[in-house]
């Protein structure tokens, strides 16, 4: 299916649900689900807490459904409430050891990438390994949250530098900037790490 | 004109995504056709990238869909019948 296609099934579903047909919304929300909940998990680096925000970031979408106007794609609006809903947990959530919020990393200072010499590739296979996975997420979780969070509407929600603004309310070079920052500090953490994962080592050790 | 290592790793995010301009993109690579620290750099960064983005990295937890979905006809029957109160 393509995107307008897609779209223009969307407005439909909307205008059915506001019309009364609620059921509508269960299929309208599906292709979003995971984007959404991953984006959550990756800044409330825990899964209870990410589940009941993202069912709230949806039941939430549906009460103001009405307010969705299509200025901007319906991808982008749940992205942005399932955002603020995240980092609004994360403000109430005292006494726990979080970081600031408002906490700005330097934007400006240079970002050495790891200096690995040589390079073997990591098949995407390795991903099947529990150990491959946990170091992969925790180098996402861990990356400042100006950062992950751009990394995370680019790279898991595949949202454009245009709608990663829009939805952060930042600029699109603004986006850049950080979407490379991001890039290197993961390059930086996991090439590392990554380089001394053991590939004799098999993947299903049952077998 | 000869860039330094340095003002390649600035450029790679650009580079991965095709968005630097003619003049930059010649540099780059031209630099790249000589230095393999700035090509294994290259190289880590892109394999990294896809490793990240593998929908594999985060899964959904186990039955959190029929949980959703629940919860949200939960919300939907509120909004046609009124609460009524009861917990």
């Amino acid at each position: 299916m393509d995107e307008t296609q897609n779209l223009g099934d969307e407005m439909h579903a909307i205008t059915a649900i506001l019309a009364g047909d609620s059921q509508v919304f269960h299929r309208l929300i599906r292709p979003y689900e995971r984007t959404v909940y991953v984006m959550v998990v990756a800044i409330l680096h825990n899964e209870a807490d990410a589940e009941d925000v993202t069912q709230e970031a949806f039941l939430k979408a549906f009460r103001n459904l009405k307010n969705f106007r299509g200025e901007a794609k319906f991808g982008t609006w749940l992205i942005s409430i399932a955002l603020n809903e995240a980092k609004s947990r994360l403000r109430q959530r005292k006494g726990v050891t979080m970081e600031s919020l408002d906490e700005s990393p330097d934007e400006r200072g240079h970002i050495a990438p790891a200096l690995v010499r040589d390079w073997r590739e990591i098949p995407s296979e390795y991903i099947e390994r529990q150990e491959v996975r946990s170091i992969l997420q925790e180098a996402v979780v861990n990356l400042p949250l100006i950062y992950r969070e751009v990394f995370l509407l680019r790279t898991i929600d595949e949202l454009s530098g245009a709608e990663v603004a829009k939805a952060l309310g930042i600029t699109v070079a603004l986006v850049k900037v950080r979407l490379h920052r991001a890039r290197l500090l993961l390059q930086k953490r996991l090439a590392p790490q990554l380089k001394h994962i053991d590939r004799k080592q098999r993947w299903f050790p049952w077998l | 004109m000869v860039i330094e290592c340095k003002h390649v790793w600035d450029q790679i995010s650009g580079y991965l995504d095709g968005t630097l301009d003619p003049a930059m993109l010649a540099q780059v690579q031209k630099h790249l056709e000589h230095c393999e620290l700035c090509s294994a750099i290259l190289d880590s960064t892109r394999n990294i990238l896809i490793l990240t983005a593998d929908k594999r990295v985060f899964e959904l937890p186990l039955g959190f869909s029929k949980r959703l979905h629940a919860r949200l006809d939960q919300e939907m029957q509120g909004t046609l019948i009124e609460p009524s109160g009861d917990p």
